[in-house]
């Protein structure tokens, strides 16, 4: 079993003295496994940076086996968002969440060319990248089965007024409508309906809160690996204090 | 077949870094040929070790006493922190010579992949040993890694209430490295961090 194809780090693990353990986001073969010889050696080391983007080879003499993987690196995201903490944080929580949500070897193209736009546009600094982070989860939700329906509300079927989404169906509420419950309902903050709105600090928080009640509820909750949570609330602790 | 204590041994020491099935028979071999020389010198260094080494109850250093020999140094500048992640990195600013300051050993970086959150690190004792007074500088000596540099931003926040000043290790060139080799993460690094001549 041989294949190529370009990708990003999500994850590197130690392994043994020199080498690791690396998970890569791949664009056919979706999140893939295998062992980077020498991977935590001086020459290698920087290559597998969380977030990276690679050329990845990977090989094994079984489709079921671990295989090995030979990387070459393509932009060092990670070098890029470095020296910002909040572009650092994002990409950290990005790629954690990845990790934990998608299935081993289960190609999602289009989740991998959403994320390879995101990455573009933290490592060159776009302005508007939270919002765009924000947006990026939501879509991922709806990739993973479990989008959120922010088109009408969910008990008038209006349009226009939208204010909660509901924490069991994922459905919008109207401000009307929710005003009875709207204790126990998630606040929707406006950028997410009007793609030209700019969200202050504080609607970029209610964003994350609400797409990350989904994912700890859908994802993370089914996840053996509990980093993603928190990574994601140092992204958020960044971008509530920007 | 060996004997049952020549296997123990062989595999005591195969899980040590650095060794594998192989070495470690080679290793326990040698040690068991030359008894006098090798093999009693290491157990009574092991038994002192055993014995005497531990963690600097101020910095996290490992050393025979309580607190450590840096700690303890008065020729050491103590209104200079470096926050470093392991022993390990201790030992290495150690043998450059280079700083003249006091040390605190943070036992790790914060990891999401491994789930290490600032509970699993040793901060309770540097904001304690920041609010007793007399630091005047932290340097953070951190990896150039995401985890590391994660950990740097999440201490120099932290860190912002006392007033203090917060560096961090230079990201760059290595000394004797020709820029044709060098990965382009480090030369963005380099780049980002040029500095006037």
């Amino acid at each position: 079993m041989d294949w190529q194809d370009q990708g990003f780090v999500l994850a590197a693990r130690r392994h043994g003295e020199s080498d690791a353990i690396l998970t890569v986001l791949t664009r056919e073969h979706g999140r893939h496994l295998g062992i980077v010889k020498g991977g935590t050696g001086r020459r290698q080391r920087a290559v597998v940076e969380v977030g990276n983007a690679v050329m990845a080879h990977w090989h094994a003499r079984l489709s079921e086996h671990l295989g090995r993987f030979q990387v070459e690196l393509g932009t060092p995201h990670a070098a890029l968002c470095m020296a910002d903490p909040a572009r650092l944080a994002a990409l950290s929580a990005a790629c954690a969440t990845l990790d934990a949500a998608l299935p081993e070897r289960e190609p999602h193209e289009d989740v991998f060319d959403d994320f390879a736009a995101l990455v573009e546009q933290l490592s060159r600094k776009a302005v508007d990248w939270p919002t765009q982070y924000v947006r990026w989860e939501a879509r991922l939700l709806s990739s993973l089965g479990f989008g959120l329906d922010l088109s009408q509300c969910a008990v008038t079927g209006e349009r226009e007024g939208l204010a909660y989404v509901s924490p069991k169906t994922g459905r919008a509420v109207t401000v009307e409508a929710g005003k009875l419950h709207k204790d126990r309902l998630l606040p929707l903050p406006s950028f997410l309906i009007q793609g030209h709105v700019k969200p202050s600090r504080d609607e970029l928080v209610a964003g994350l809160r609400l797409t990350g009640y989904f994912l700890d509820r859908h994802v993370f909750a089914h996840a053996i690996k509990p980093g993603a949570t928190e990574a994601r609330a140092r992204l958020i602790e960044r971008l509530a204090a920007k | 077949m060996a004997a049952p204590e020549i296997d123990r041994l062989i595999q005591v020491l195969s899980r040590l870094p650095g060794f594998g099935p192989r070495s470690a028979r080679r290793a326990a071999l040698s040690l068991i040929k030359r008894k006098e020389s090798a093999l009693l010198p290491l157990i009574d260094a092991l038994q002192g070790a055993a014995d005497h080494v531990r963690n600097c109850s101020q910095c996290g250093n490992l050393d025979g006493t309580d607190p450590c020999g840096i700690c303890t140094d008065e020729r050491r500048d103590a209104a200079t922190l470096c926050v470093v992640a392991d022993v390990a990195d201790l030992w290495a600013l150690e043998r450059t010579g280079a700083y003249k300051g006091r040390y605190h050993v943070l036992g790790g970086v914060l990891s999401a992949l491994d789930g290490i959150g600032p509970e699993q690190l040793n901060l309770g004792s540097l904001f304690r040993r920041i609010e007793g007074g007399g630091v005047k500088e932290v340097v953070l000596a951190l990896g150039a890694t995401v985890d590391g540099q994660t950990t740097a931003h999440f201490l120099s926040d932290r860190l912002q209430p006392f007033g203090l000043a917060v560096s961090r290790l230079a990201h760059g060139v290595p000394v004797g490295g020709e820029l044709d080799y060098l990965d382009d993460g480090t030369l963005i690094q380099a780049l980002q961090a040029r500095q006037s001549v």
